[in-house]
């Protein structure tokens, strides 16, 4: 799996977050535009991009995202 | 004797989806009201278990995928004649517009709608269906009564199977067969444990509910007997909604 391609995938799904603020130290959480819709979002790019099933639960074990990134390809 | 309003005795009933969830509750409950049942799903080994749950005898099961039309087709010549239909097989599926892309729209599609209207359409051609029949569908009040996030979707099945019930019911209250939907909202089943959602926000999601919590599999098992039984005989081409409250906030 490509880092610099992830990024630019989950950045995708921000509106009005600029994809310069987001690296792979991002916690997302804090971002001001995070929401449970924007998560749903990014939850089906990584069933779509990545064809892994992630459920929320396993989201919210993570916090940057590389952690998210970890857990994309534990389970690829 | 009394005689029970809502007794489903000396009446053969279909139900699709039943290897689980609400249509296996579904199943149960017509046969603790003397229903004779047809249960149908893909997987043979979960409606043997559903079999073993209900009461009374006569019981039998065909394993069919719905959604191919071959299997409609040999469903349908194994059936006998019936007095109730319960098209409940269905997928939840959560995601985002911008995600919904044709073989998304498709799979769902398939699942949720095509494959019930074709039942019906092989029931129809092939004389299953008794005068006086009942056909039940299992809606949502997604897409029905109202949005929910990620449900585009499935929101936009339920209310194509909440427009097909119209015209169907015009069209088969001739023979005083009547078609109707039930409207639940959310039920407490393992399709809503393994969707994408954490178990604290499923229980920030219970207190949207007027009465705090979701629905039960028998609640809706229940309510289908009812439409299913001769106290609905007048009851056509509308919706039981059952959902604790929650539309009418």
């Amino acid at each position: 799996m490509d880092t610099q391609e992830f990024i630019k995938n989950f950045a995708n799904q921000f509106e009005d977050t600029d994809a310069s603020e987001i690296t792979m130290e991002t916690s997302f959480r804090d971002l001001d535009e995070w929401d449970s819709l924007v998560a749903l979002a990014i939850l089906n790019m990584i069933a779509k991009k990545y064809g892994v099933k992630l459920t929320f639960d396993d989201m919210r074990q993570t916090n940057t995202v590389q952690e998210l990134f970890n857990v994309v390809e534990s389970k690829k | 004797m009394e005689v029970n309003p809502f007794s489903l005795s000396g009446k053969t009933i279909l139900v699709t989806g039943a290897s689980s969830g609400i249509g296996r509750a579904i199943a149960v409950a017509c046969a603790n009201m003397g229903a004779k049942l047809i249960i149908t799903a893909r997987n043979k080994e979960r409606l043997e278990e559903t079999i073993s749950l209900m009461s009374g005898e006569g019981h039998r099961y065909i394993s069919a995928d719905l959604t191919k039309v071959d299997d409609i087709y040999s469903l349908v010549t194994e059936l006998p004649k019936l007095d109730g239909v319960v098209s409940n097989a269905g997928v939840v599926k959560s995601i985002v517009a911008l995600f919904s892309d044709y073989s998304e729209t498709q799979e769902i599609f398939n699942t949720n709608v095509f494959s019930h209207i074709n039942l019906i359409q092989q029931l129809l051609e092939n004389k299953r269906l008794n005068k006086e029949a009942s056909i039940v569908f299992t809606s949502s009040i997604s897409g029905v009564y109202c949005g929910l996030l990620g449900g585009s979707l499935y929101g936009a099945t339920k209310s194509a199977i909440n427009g097909y019930v119209r015209a169907l019911a015009l069209e088969l209250a001739p023979r005083k067969i009547r078609v109707n939907t039930i409207n639940p909202g959310m039920i407490e089943t393992d399709l809503v444990a393994s969707t994408s959602i954490t178990k604290e926000e499923l229980e920030e999601d219970k207190k949207k509910y007027p009465m705090k919590r979701y629905g039960r599999p028998d609640e809706v098992a229940n309510s289908v007997v009812y439409l299913l039984s001769d106290v609905t005989k007048w009851m056509t081409g509308t919706s039981l909604l059952l959902d604790g409250g929650y539309s009418v906030q």
